[in-house]
């Protein structure tokens, strides 16, 4: 009787630890809101602007006044293809539109205009690297599938004002254009849905189709997140709304991956649900619609026929768009400009990623390097001294002020070892925010090195003489201390000399 | 005179013979009701309180009385009649014009700019704001205190 209590217990015990042993396995799909670089609105003529007068860049269309009628506009199927061309993606001959229902104030129609059974474009890939300096030791490659790029309108915003119970609603974007990209749950983790956004920023721009502009909005990323034990089947996801940055993708999926977790392992459930992301307080938070999965009553545009475009010939009509004629457009987008950079300059994958990760480093680079010039010693000008210089000014690299011109004098200097890299990074605080030539500054500021081999001999024998327990010690062979000499050479030069000539002339004396 | 009206008395008979038996003998549409879009397989549908309720949210209309259940299933109930019919390799048609293009405007503004007249119709307004009943926000943002536990059980 005891025996079989004991084998019960074990054979329970057993099926127990198993299970714990399986890893947990996290699943991340992401669906993203990119707001097209248009004039005008996707189905009307009220100029599509971010900031603007309330309530003005509205026409009746967008207010849902009874009576008016969509009319798509071509830039915004030109710019939908141009970006689906860039994903590989296939582009439908014909796509149709839908409504999607929903209340909310801020959506004065009932509906969205959607592409829901016919999309724009199905089946793309986007392939990115994967390197957060100080989370990954080296880069790595990954992909992810998209299900479909479909054309849809915007919002309005809405302003919650908690304490008088009440929203106030701003039409400006109802109406606005947006390309819903749509992946596959491929990714696993924050960093690698942060690092697909970056590179889906990069493109954008690239591509002039959108601002990429996430603390604007104009690049919106849902997140569905759900974890499961390996080798099992998906299981319930969350879905965590509108994160505004790329870091703010990576912190979201983790904390949720870590919360649902925590959930499972204290014996909860999860359950399907919207999520917000409150960037401040480092967590998500659950909203407060899908108490049931919600019913869209998805139903075909009427208004609307369906939408045609020119998949084989260059020939191109007001109404019928030439997708080959498109394709003409596509400039070189991130992935090759960072494998140029690794064939023609011979760079490592890391630096490559992180100059083409800033587009003003990456035009930098490319005019600093008109002249031959050492590529990764230029790479590293830019990425650790212009790059730290900036970020303790907090100034963002895009609207660095520094021109061409003054950056190529500065290189000019640095590599022919006129001056050293600390006194570099002086001279790029000196000319943020004027025009000032680093050749005049280094000469007013008598900051350029000393090379002259009788000078560098002569205060090598000062600090001899200042240390001759120093001078001893390498003599009784000692040679570390070579080092300790050659920092107090620094010191008592002001960092003027330069110091790659100075050791050998050191080394020299000394051996005498 | 009478000779002439009387033949257009006799042509008018003949022609109402034609159209008369072309309705009775080969017009596809019925001239009275006929019950064939009836199936018994179909069972009545019977709508349980949850789902009333949730209806109600979802349409903001309010119907659940007796007679307001009544009309519903009604409805359904007359929908349901297609149901039966054989739709296979039929395409559905959701616009006469799915044969035309979309036509396409060019990227300009055109329109807009009339922020007096959007605002012409709305009760309240502030700062040339529409007011609206609060709308989905973070939870915590309705229930403060819900929302310390919830984040104290995010953080155990």
């Amino acid at each position: 009787m005891r025996s079989k209590f004991l084998y019960k217990y074990l054979k329970l015990h057993k099926r127990y630890s198993s299970q714990i042993a399986k890893k947990w396995q996290s699943v991340v799909g992401l669906e993203v809101h990119a707001q097209l670089n248009t004039e005008s609105k996707l189905f009307s003529g009220a100029q599509n602007t971010f900031g603007g007068l309330v309530n003005n860049c509205v026409s009746l269309f967008d207010a849902a006044i009874p009576g008016t009628l969509p009319v798509l506009n071509r830039k915004c199927v030109e710019l939908g293809v141009l970006a689906a061309l860039a994903f590989s993606c296939r582009v439908n001959e014909v796509s149709t539109f839908d409504r999607k229902h929903y209340f909310y104030a801020d959506l004065p129609a009932g509906y969205q205009i959607t592409q829901q059974r016919a999309p724009l474009a199905n089946d793309g890939v986007i392939n990115f690297q994967v390197y957060t300096p100080g989370v990954h030791k080296k880069p790595y490659n990954k992909s992810s599938m998209i299900k479909q790029i479909q054309l849809e309108q915007d919002s309005g915003k809405s302003l919650h004002d908690i304490e008088l119970k009440q929203s106030l609603v701003d039409l400006n974007r109802a109406g606005a254009p947006l390309i819903e990209i749509v992946f596959e749950p491929d990714l696993e983790d924050g960093e690698e849905a942060a690092a697909l956004v970056k590179e889906l920023v990069l493109i954008v721009q690239r591509l002039g189709v959108c601002s990429g502009r996430m603390e604007e909005g104009a690049l919106r990323v849902d997140a569905n997140v759900s974890i499961r034990r390996e080798g099992d089947p998906l299981s319930t996801r969350t879905e965590i709304k509108n994160i505004g940055s790329v870091r703010g993708v990576a912190s979201a999926v983790r904390y949720e991956i870590d919360r649902q977790q925590s959930v499972l392992e204290n014996g909860g459930n999860i359950i399907n649900e919207t999520r917000m992301w409150d960037a401040a307080a480092k967590v998500t938070v659950p909203m407060r619609d899908k108490e049931v999965v919600q019913d869209y009553r998805y139903m075909p545009e009427p208004n609307l026929p369906p939408l045609r475009v020119n998949l084989t010939t260059r020939e191109d009509t007001q109404d019928i768009i030439s997708v080959p004629l498109i394709s003409d457009r596509i400039p070189e987008l991130p992935a090759v400009s960072r494998a140029k950079l690794i064939e023609n300059h011979d760079l490592r994958p890391e630096i490559a990623i992180q100059l083409v990760n800033e587009p003003a480093l990456f035009d930098f680079f490319n005019n600093l390097m008109n002249k031959k010039r050492n590529p990764t010693k230029v790479a590293n000008l830019l990425l650790n001294d212009l790059l730290t210089v900036l970020n303790r000014r907090k100034i963002d690299v895009n609207n660095c002020t520094i021109s061409v011109e003054q950056l190529d004098e500065l290189t000019d200097m640095v590599l022919q070892k006129k001056i050293n890299l600390d006194i570099c990074r002086s001279v790029l605080e000196e000319i943020i925010g004027n025009r000032k030539s680093p050749f005049a500054i280094v000469d007013e500021k008598g900051w350029s090195l000393v090379t002259d081999s009788k000078e560098i001999t002569e205060q090598c024998k000062r600090v001899f003489d200042d240390n001759p327990k120093l001078v001893k010690q390498y003599r009784d062979g000692k040679v570390k201390v070579l080092r300790a000499l050659l920092g107090i050479l620094s010191k008592t030069s002001d960092n003027k000399l330069d110091m790659s000539v100075a050791s050998k002339i050191m080394e020299e004396l000394l051996r005498k | 005179m009478s000779f002439r009206s009387s033949a257009l008395v006799r042509r008018r008979i003949y022609l109402h013979r034609i159209f008369y038996n072309c309705f009775r003998y080969y017009c596809k549409v019925p001239i009275t009701p006929v019950a064939t879009l009836e199936s018994d397989n179909i069972p009545k549908p019977n709508i349980d309180i949850n789902t009333v309720a949730l209806l109600e949210r979802l349409s903001l209309v309010r119907f659940d009385t007796e007679q307001g259940v009544k009309v519903l299933e009604d409805s359904i109930e007359f929908a349901n009649k297609i149901l039966h019919i054989n739709t296979d390799n039929v395409q559905p048609l959701y616009t006469v014009l799915e044969n035309q293009s979309l036509s396409l405007h060019i990227d300009a503004v055109t329109q807009g700019n009339c922020q007096k007249d959007i605002l012409k119709n709305a009760v309240i307004t502030e700062d040339d704001y529409f007011v609206a009943p609060p709308g989905n926000i973070p939870l915590h943002e309705i229930e403060e205190k819900e929302s310390d536990i919830q984040r104290n059980e995010n953080r155990n």
